[in-house]
């Protein structure tokens, strides 16, 4: 659906995006990942339009987007990580102005955004200012500016960011929906977010992308599986000894104090090892408290870790 | 382009500025017209016209601080430039609508030509050029302050900086006058805009003047389109 080929842009001497190729399939829900200033929104930026890329070429169902910017343009909504609002319009005077620019003939414009208050949910706010709108209702209308004249792809910058934890669910929901008719791309700096929606992830790092692939793939390598944190009450080196006997554990590494007198220890374990029960069972018969234990979720540092180490290694 | 149009045409009533514009612009030209022609028994509407031009100055930067430069303090050139819209119709629908808002403050300024034409005798060809004149003088200031608008993210600078512009503009004249090398002299007073707009209020239809102003607006125009279009390139 998009291809994006050997894309870099330059500011100065820094490169933003460095020699990015990737494509995004007809279809799925791709998320792009990195850190903060890692070149996600410039990318975004590159692909949908907005900025010029200093070389490379984006291909939108084969047309590019220097070329023919109308038509591959009509393919692409784009939620930008800051919506771009005309705060001095009302919600209704402001989607009929998006579905002009967006070529949505006259006659099926009403029905259209009929269909977009529903599925975005905004039709109790149309008749009010956009500026006194509270923050997850102005990025549900941003969303659906996105979706005015019904594209094939909509690319969303950071959309959860700065929104609370119930409107980022129902978001989330949203862009599950939307997955099932549309291609959908979605940046983010939160692994677990992604983990969520998508089928496949970009992973960028320094304007550089370091890896491709679904997220089972990327993440099994990491820790070999089961993680989790325990908290004993106990001295750090016997408890630690204790823990690296019990069978199956393949690693038991201190963590420092967070609670009074006791130890936090990270364990890990081989995948399809259960060794909470013989854990615990060594722990207490050792005559030490576990005060907490719970599993650890795997984090974008863990796969950039993995991913440095692992090139690293490839270099020795 | 009609959508850019009709959306900016709106957001000058939303907003104060419109009004704003519209007020001082009949405020200054009412006491032009009533000290020029009504107190000094003058029927010369073109005079009063020519007496008012300096007001340029003042309201242009008002209609046209915000154009491009408030679309990219909030983003909203995000959706303008990712939309299967042209450039060229974002630039001229802009410069447009800021024309029309101008053309309907000429437009109410018409009452004072039905008060000439009650109490004196008027030559309407000769108002109806005095008018022509003075906006397409203003569609060009207008073209200027667009171009300025899109330097920067910050309205106050557009508007100081257009300011600064159209001053230089306004005093070219006299910047003529005491430059003593005589090439220089030639072609500035040949591209003074103030110069060519003093044809018409003085009744003259100069077809070379209208070509001049007409491709003025234009070539700002051709620098707004370019400057927008260089920023998406830019490597700073």
């Amino acid at each position: 659906m998009i291809e994006i080929k050997n894309v870099t842009k330059r500011y100065g001497t820094k490169l933003a995006v460095d020699d990015v190729t990737f494509t995004i399939n007809k279809g799925e829900v791709l998320g792009f990942l990195g850190r903060n200033g890692a070149g996600k929104s410039t990318t975004m930026n590159i692909v949908t339009g907005y900025i010029s890329a200093t070389s490379g070429q984006v291909l939108v169902d084969g047309m590019d987007i220097l070329e023919e910017p109308r038509q591959a343009k009509r393919c692409i909504g784009y939620l930008p990580e800051q919506p771009p609002l005309y705060m001095d319009m009302t919600v209704e005077e402001y989607l009929y102005f998006v579905c002009d620019i967006k070529e949505v003939r006259k006659r099926n414009q009403k029905a259209h955004l009929e269909d977009i208050y529903e599925l975005v949910k905004i039709a109790d706010v149309r008749k009010r200012l956009i500026k006194n709108l509270s923050k997850g209702y102005k990025q549900r209308v941003g969303l659906a500016q996105a979706l005015v004249g019904n594209p094939d792809v909509i690319i969303m910058d950071e959309p959860t960011v700065g929104l609370d934890p119930r409107q980022i669910i129902e978001i989330r929901r949203l862009i599950r929906d939307l997955g099932h008719n549309h291609t959908v791309v979605l940046s983010s700096h939160i692994l677990h977010e992604v983990s969520d929606v998508c089928d496949r992830v970009v992973i960028i790092n320094n304007g550089k992308i370091v890896a491709q692939d679904s997220l089972e793939h990327l993440t099994q390598g990491i820790g070999e599986g089961v993680r989790m944190m325990v908290r004993v009450v106990g001295p750090e080196k016997p408890v630690q000894r204790l823990i690296r006997n019990v069978p199956g554990v393949s690693l038991a590494e201190p963590m420092g104090m967070k609670e009074p007198d006791s130890m936090d220890f990270m364990v890990e374990s081989a995948p399809g090892n259960d060794v909470r029960r013989p854990l615990v069972n060594a722990l207490v018969s050792g005559g030490y408290s576990l005060l907490m234990l719970r599993p650890m979720d795997v984090t974008l540092e863990d796969i950039f870790l993995q991913l440095t180490s692992e090139s690293s290694e490839g270099g020795n | 382009m009609l959508a850019i149009y009709r959306r900016e045409l709106q957001s000058y009533f939303f907003s104060p500025l419109g009004y704003v514009f519209m007020g001082s612009f009949l405020f200054v030209s009412g006491i032009f017209f009533a000290f020029g022609n009504i107190m000094s028994v003058s029927s010369s509407f073109g005079t009063m016209l020519s007496n008012v031009s300096f007001i340029f100055m003042l309201v242009v930067p008002i209609l046209t601080m915000r154009l491009m430069s408030d679309e990219r303090r909030t983003k909203t050139d995000q959706l303008l430039l990712t939309s299967p819209v042209s450039l060229w119709s974002i630039v001229v629908g802009k410069f447009f609508a800021a024309c029309t808002v101008f053309l309907l403050t000429l437009v109410l300024t018409g009452v004072y030509v039905i008060i000439l034409s009650a109490y004196g005798s008027i030559s309407f060809g000769e108002v109806f050029v005095n008018y022509l004149g003075f906006f397409m003088t203003g569609c060009c200031m207008i073209a200027v302050g667009l171009f300025i608008s899109t330097q920067t993210e910050s309205q106050v600078t557009a508007a100081i900086a257009t300011f600064g512009a159209i001053l230089l503009i306004y005093l070219m004249d006299s910047i003529v006058s005491v430059i003593s090398i005589n090439f220089i002299g030639v072609v500035l007073e040949w591209l003074s805009l103030f110069s060519r707009f003093s044809d018409f209020t003085n009744g003259i239809l100069n077809i070379s003047s209208t070509i001049y102003m007409i491709t003025f607006s234009a070539v700002f125009l051709f620098l707004t389109v370019a400057s927008v279009e260089k920023r998406r390139w830019s490597e700073g």
